[in-house]
């Protein structure tokens, strides 16, 4: 399982939860896993979605590796200038 | 309305054009005379990136009627280079990376070159207050400053 | 200066000051920008525009215009579908307005016309019936509830139930108790700020040139900061297939964000399949202040909690931005930046945008962040001056480094935050001192870096030079680096390789110009391209030698046999295979696509010295100094370049820079006269300190440079204008006659 966390605002939509496990192996799985865990997460899923992964953060590389000991973290889409 | 004749020098060589009376010189020299090196920002007089020299002096070519180049001297970034030689000012530029985007360059060539026909050894603060109607946005003018004076420099030694 | 880096590396080509090879072009006028190019034929195309910040179109009838002699066509939305694409529609919708118009300014129709005398006439010819409807352009107005509505359900699913009805986005970050966090404390400081609009002010207006053929075949000639993001939302609008629509990105004469969408192009593209004829579009300076995007005003609340020695307790933001007519999640990306620098227990940031009836927000320059930092950095320094503290001790105190779980979420790998602030503490220019009104401010700055989608292809020229093709246009000296970067991979001499951009139907997709993302995601590319048609020529090499390809290395810009078994031959330049490349197996080259990620954070801080006239209120910056870490710098005169104008452009929104609206609605100074961006004799000159602290992420370590220097400027001056004069302002822009008001209100 990894652990996964979410940002502030994301968390009210996941049953109040900060930190969510899923089972997965890379960044789509991730997505998958947390849209049918939590449905209610589906809509910012499909408008964009970044993931730091133990520091590192990848706009939207579906098959970037997590690990069950990766620091794995959900950020909105970014744009820059 | 008629359509108005203009006969005039341009970088050295005699030129002629037909424009409209209500007609910028930045226009016709853009559209007319197929010199796109002076650049239109603002066509206010605001930014500096159409300034040209019109008999020595320099002016805002959108400010400017084309008609009013009749018998004028005109001079360009076009006119800078002696055939393939870069003026000193330009080859600084370049050197001394004076220049992002490069959109406000001719403009400032051209302003530059006139502040250096008139004071070869201008200090900084002379400097950046004749180069204040030319608008740059990429620079922040440090690198133009810097430029303009060693080109200054190179210039006074040679 | 320069301080150089730990990194093991040794660089040929990679820092040294090599000349740009758009250089001459540019300083002789050859250089082509967007407005410079024409076709045979071609016809002015002019857009009609609202005098309404806010109006349902009730009718549009161009009869009388279509009539006009010399007047080709003339399109409004009806021209167009509806996209089912939210996004999509929205930039559609701003390229022309549908149904209503919610800004001044906003586009309604346009005419294509022989001349612009004729287009002017034609404009005026064209009767819109509106029925004028309220407005709101404050970003404070425009969150009540009984504000007036721009776009009607138009709230995503961040929004809690119950918001005013023009709140679109709402976001949260952070972590740590924060009660107990401030609890800590020993001062606990709440402010709140506002700072307004600006634009990035390039100086080149939009333009393009669209032909459209009756075949269905169309090319676009036009300034942007990414021509296969032109041809995605053109193609899109038009309903075109992408292969049907070649876009030509031209010289760019500055964007910083603002060339990052479309505006007129899908317009001239529609007029030019309308009336058969190719049509240019030239945008008037007047046109790019009331229809492009500026960046986001704020209205902002921040507290944070400090012990007696310094130590940050809690820190929460409230940001509230607002992006024009139509939704916009900058907000995500200020609240995310706004604490970064700082290594905190507890923190909180929460963020809402609302629709306003001004443009719609275009990215600028680190979308969001400048605002953000701004107000946290504002109460750091407050509460240094309460707690009689050293501000650069403190923010080392405070420093985020490896290992410091962000603001934002992610633990943070090796970043040069501390080095910066160890640099700044060292620099002469933090010790000298100071005379009567006069004062030292000093700010923090970050921003994220992207990397993203980067398609590159390098060929081996048969006389031993190389050409680069890559899609990302050029503002502040890219195709030096890049050329840089293959010259350093293949062992070969800077000048010969040459670098240039191309159309979009010569490489695969690359993602815009932004994010800071070109020297490190296409030099990356052009990294591996290299590497690729190093490969080949090894192979090459390897063949002829009758030895394993593995066997031959290459070193210094030539196949070598390497190993016990590989014989004794002598090594093969690149101009020697590339010579033979014919007989060999034919033409050599290399390419590499990908979406590149692993860009690295970067973080800078600034110095400013001000002088503040109590007489007037006007503010002069003497000194001012630039820290930040470039991972390694490629070519240091464009690193100092983007610090440099980064800086210039910051000190503008602090000191005079904003989108002034009357009570009508109405943009009010949408010329360079009345918004003043920084001329030369405003500046000092801006000195720059780069650190090198290689990004893991880069071959060289390379991080993006260009976005970071526009964030620190804002706090760094309200900073040293509060120690100058004593009062501290919270607001931007810090014009005169502010500053003056809040002296006057002190005495």
């Amino acid at each position: 399982m990894v652990k996964v966390k979410l940002w502030g605002s994301l968390r009210d939509l996941a049953d109040g939860r900060e930190m969510v496990e899923v089972e997965a192996r890379n960044f789509k799985e991730l997505l998958d896993a947390l849209a049918e865990k939590h449905p209610a997460l589906k809509p910012q899923i499909d408008r964009g979605v970044s993931l730091a992964v133990d520091g590192l953060v990848y706009r939207n590389s579906w098959f970037t590796e997590v690990k069950p000991d990766s620091e794995v973290v959900l950020m909105p889409y970014m744009k820059g200038g | 309305m008629k359509n108005i004749h203009v006969s005039t020098t341009l970088n050295g060589d005699e030129a002629e054009f037909v424009c409209a009376p209500a007609e910028t010189l930045l226009d016709a020299l853009r559209n007319r005379l197929g010199l796109t090196g002076t650049k239109e920002g603002c066509g206010t007089g605001d930014c500096g990136a159409c300034t040209i020299e019109m008999n020595g002096r320099l002016v805002c070519s959108c400010l400017v009627l084309a008609a009013e180049a009749q018998d004028a001297d005109i001079a360009t970034v076009e006119g800078m280079a002696t055939g393939a030689a870069l003026h000193p000012l330009q080859q600084a530029f370049i050197d001394h990376a004076a220049l992002q985007c490069g959109i406000c360059t001719p403009g400032i060539l051209v302003a530059a070159k006139n502040l250096l026909e008139r004071n070869p050894d201008p200090t900084d603060t002379e400097l950046r207050y004749w180069l204040a109607g030319n608008l740059c946005r990429c620079t922040g003018y440090d690198k133009i400053i810097k430029a303009v004076q060693i080109a200054a420099a190179d210039m006074r030694g040679a | 200066m320069n301080i150089p880096s730990g990194s093991k590396q040794e660089f040929k080509v990679i820092g040294t000051r090599v000349a740009r090879p758009d250089g001459v072009d540019k300083v002789t006028g050859r250089a082509l920008y967007g407005a410079d190019f024409t076709v045979p034929g071609c016809q002015v195309g002019l857009i009609l525009r609202s005098p309404h910040p806010h109006a349902i179109i009730n009718n549009i009838d161009a009869s009388a215009a279509l009539a006009l002699p010399g007047v080709k066509a003339v399109v409004t939305s009806a021209d167009w579908g509806v996209p089912g694409d939210e996004g999509l529609r929205d930039i559609q919708d701003n390229c022309l307005a549908r149904g209503k118009v919610l800004y001044d300014g906003h586009a309604i129709a346009a005419v294509a016309a022989k001349d612009m005398a004729t287009a002017k006439a034609a404009l005026k010819l064209i009767r819109v019936d509106y029925t004028p409807l309220p407005h709101v352009t404050d970003v404070d107005a425009a969150m009540k509830p009984d504000a007036p509505v721009i776009q009607k359900g138009r709230a995503d699913e961040s929004v809690p139930q119950g918001s005013a009805p023009n709140i679109t986005h709402y976001c949260e970050f952070g972590h740590g108790d924060l009660d107990a966090g401030f609890a800590r404390a020993d001062t606990v400081i709440e402010r709140s700020f506002t700072t307004a609009a600006t634009h990035q002010g390039y100086i080149e207006p939009h333009a393009c040139l669209a032909s459209y053929a009756s075949d269905g075949k169309a090319d676009l000639w036009c300034t942007t900061q990414g021509q296969f993001n032109v041809r995605e939302l053109c193609a899109g609008i038009m309903g075109m297939q992408a292969s049907q629509l070649r876009v030509t990105p031209s010289e760019i004469g500055g964007g910083f964000g603002g060339k990052t969408t479309v505006f007129i192009e899908p317009v001239a593209l529609a007029l030019a399949r309308k009336c058969g004829r190719p049509v240019k579009i030239v945008m008037s300076r007047s046109e790019v202040f009331r229809a492009t995007g500026p960046t986001v005003s704020s209205s902002m609340d921040v507290r944070i909690g400090m012990t007696q020695d310094g130590r940050i307790t809690a820190g929460e933001a409230r940001l509230r931005y607002q992006g024009g007519a139509f939704p916009c999640g900058t907000v995500d990306m200020g609240a995310q930046a706004a604490f970064a620098a700082y290594d905190l227990d507890a923190v909180r940031t929460q963020g809402w945008n609302t629709l306003t009836n001004r443009p719609k927000e275009a990215a600028y320059r680190a979308p969001g962040a400048p605002m953000a930092v701004y107000a946290v950095e504002s109460v750091v320094d407050e509460l240094c001056q309460a707690l009689d503290l050293d501000p650069l001790e403190v923010r080392i105190l405070n420093a985020a480094q490896a290992g410091t779980r962000s603001s934002y979420g992610p633990t943070f790998d090796q970043i040069g935050l501390m080095a910066t602030l160890e640099a700044a503490k060292t620099h002469d220019h933090y010790h000298t001192p100071l005379a009567e009104n006069q004062g030292r401010g000093l700010s923090c700055g970050f921003w994220f870096n992207f990397g993203g989608n980067t398609s590159v292809s390098l060929a081996i020229n048969s006389d031993g030079t190389v050409g680069v093709t890559e899609g990302n246009p050029d503002i502040g000296g890219s195709r030096a680096s890049i050329s840089m970067m293959a010259a350093e991979e293949l062992g070969i001499p800077y000048d010969r390789v040459r670098t240039v951009i191309t159309d979009t139907n010569s490489l695969g997709h690359n993602d815009v110009t932004d994010g800071s993302r070109v020297t490190f995601a296409v030099g990356l590319a052009t990294i591996k391209a290299a590497r690729a048609a190093i490969q080949v020529m090894c192979a090459r090499a390897a063949r002829l030698w009758g030895i394993d390809e593995d066997a031959v290395i290459w070193e210094d810009g030539a196949a070598k046999p390497s190993g016990p078994n590989a014989g004794n031959f002598e090594p093969m330049t690149l101009a020697e295979i590339a010579a033979i490349a014919s007989e060999t197996g034919g033409p050599i080259a290399g390419h590499h696509e990908s979406n590149a990620e692993g860009a690295g954070v970067s973080f800078g801080v600034h110095l400013a010295d001000v002088e503040v006239d109590p007489e007037t209120g006007a503010t002069t910056v003497l000194r001012y100094t630039v820290f930040q870490d470039a991972g390694k710098a490629v070519h240091p005169d464009y690193v100092e370049g983007q610090m440099q104008g980064g800086a210039a452009q910051g000190i503008g929104w602090a000191l005079n820079e904003e989108y002034i609206y009357g009570a009508d609605g109405r943009l009010q100074n949408a010329g360079f006269l009345d918004y003043r961006i920084p001329v030369a004799s405003d500046l000092p000159n801006i000195d720059t300190v780069i650190l090198e602290i290689p990004n893991p992420g880069h071959p060289y370590g390379v991080r993006g440079v260009g976005e970071t220097p526009i964030v620190p400027p804002l706090a760094a001056l309200s900073n040293a204008v509060s120690r100058a004069v004593g009062v501290r302002l919270h607001e931007l822009p810090m014009s005169p006659p502010k500053i003056l008001k809040a002296i006057m209100a002190k005495e």
